[in-house]
């Protein structure tokens, strides 16, 4: 499983990689994803349905991460623009 | 004569750099504030126009990956991608129960919701993704990132976006114009591909047709 954020000036950027069915790796993964929330990301999970249709689910605790899913995508939470 | 020339040259040159100094005096400063945060290593202090390009390339490649291909073509063509309202369930609590209605989501302009089948337009929401950290001096994400990060939020959770959006009429950000000629774009963009996909799926039919003979 990956870990991408959104970066400004950047693109995605790689920050986290490893092996849920590794404890080691699991707890790394989780630590970092509650890192990436606490600076106010929202974490989102591309999925592709049994018909073939691309969807994403928006996840907020790492448990919700299916354990089979390749990438997790961080971008910075919505704000209300323009007033 | 002389005299009085040199006197009113005197006076000119005054007058002119009196009125120049505040214009000079910027300039300088902002050169020597750019000079002391390349100097601190702030990255944000030089506009690279070739980091945006990249950045906006490695987004655009991200985006590709994540929407359907469909999606895809519809962004690369026109600039803007469609996403379908999920709360018109002929037995969900919306007011819009049963009726179709999407939303158009472009870079960096609030998001669109209107009506398909009438092209009636519904509401702005404005809603932005500021990264605060501005690892490059901005908080503002790449175009296509912006594009996915709604993508995503109105797939995984439209409610939470549309909650955390300021709702706006439509008009007051983007052009009700602009937003119909998209509008007939995007259906000539619909025809286009049907028609095309008719026609290879024709050929490719008169292609199998001998070998089945």
């Amino acid at each position: 499983m990956k870990f991408l954020r959104m970066r400004p000036g950047f693109g995605e950027q790689f920050i986290a990689e490893g092996d849920v069915e590794i404890p080691e790796d699991e707890r790394a993964l989780v630590e970092e994803f509650r890192r990436q929330l606490d600076q106010g990301m929202w974490a989102a999970v591309p999925v592709t349905r049994f018909d073939g249709r691309r969807e994403a689910e928006m996840v907020r605790v790492f448990d919700e991460i299916p354990r089979d899913t390749g990438r997790v995508i961080f971008f910075p939470r919505a704000a209300g623009g323009s007033e | 004569m002389i005299i009085a020339l040199s006197a009113t040259a005197i006076v000119v040159l005054a007058l002119l750099w009196e009125v120049s100094m505040p214009w000079i005096d910027r300039r300088l400063d902002a050169r020597r504030r750019k000079r002391e945060q390349r100097r601190a290593g702030d990255p944000g202090a030089a506009y690279d126009p070739g980091r945006e390009r990249r950045a906006e390339q490695r987004a655009r490649e991200l985006l590709k990956s994540c929407v359907n291909e469909e999606e895809w073509a519809l962004y690369r063509d026109l600039g803007f991608l469609r996403v379908w309202g999920g709360q018109s369930d002929p037995d969900g609590p919306s007011e819009l129960r049963g009726v179709d209605y999407a939303y158009l989501v472009y870079p960096h302009k609030p998001i669109v919701a209107y009506l398909p089948q009438t092209g009636r337009l519904l509401n702005e929401y404005c809603v932005e993704f500021p990264d605060e950290t501005r690892p490059y001096g901005s908080p503002r994400l790449p175009d296509s990132d912006d594009v996915l990060a709604k993508w995503m939020a109105l797939k995984g959770d439209e409610r939470r976006i549309i909650a955390e959006a300021n709702l706006h009429l439509p008009g007051r950000q983007v052009d009700p114009r602009q937003i119909q000629r998209d509008l007939w774009r995007l259906g000539r963009w619909e025809r286009e591909r049907l028609a095309r996909a008719l026609r290879t799926g024709a050929d490719s039919q008169r292609q199998a047709e001998p070998a089945d003979g």
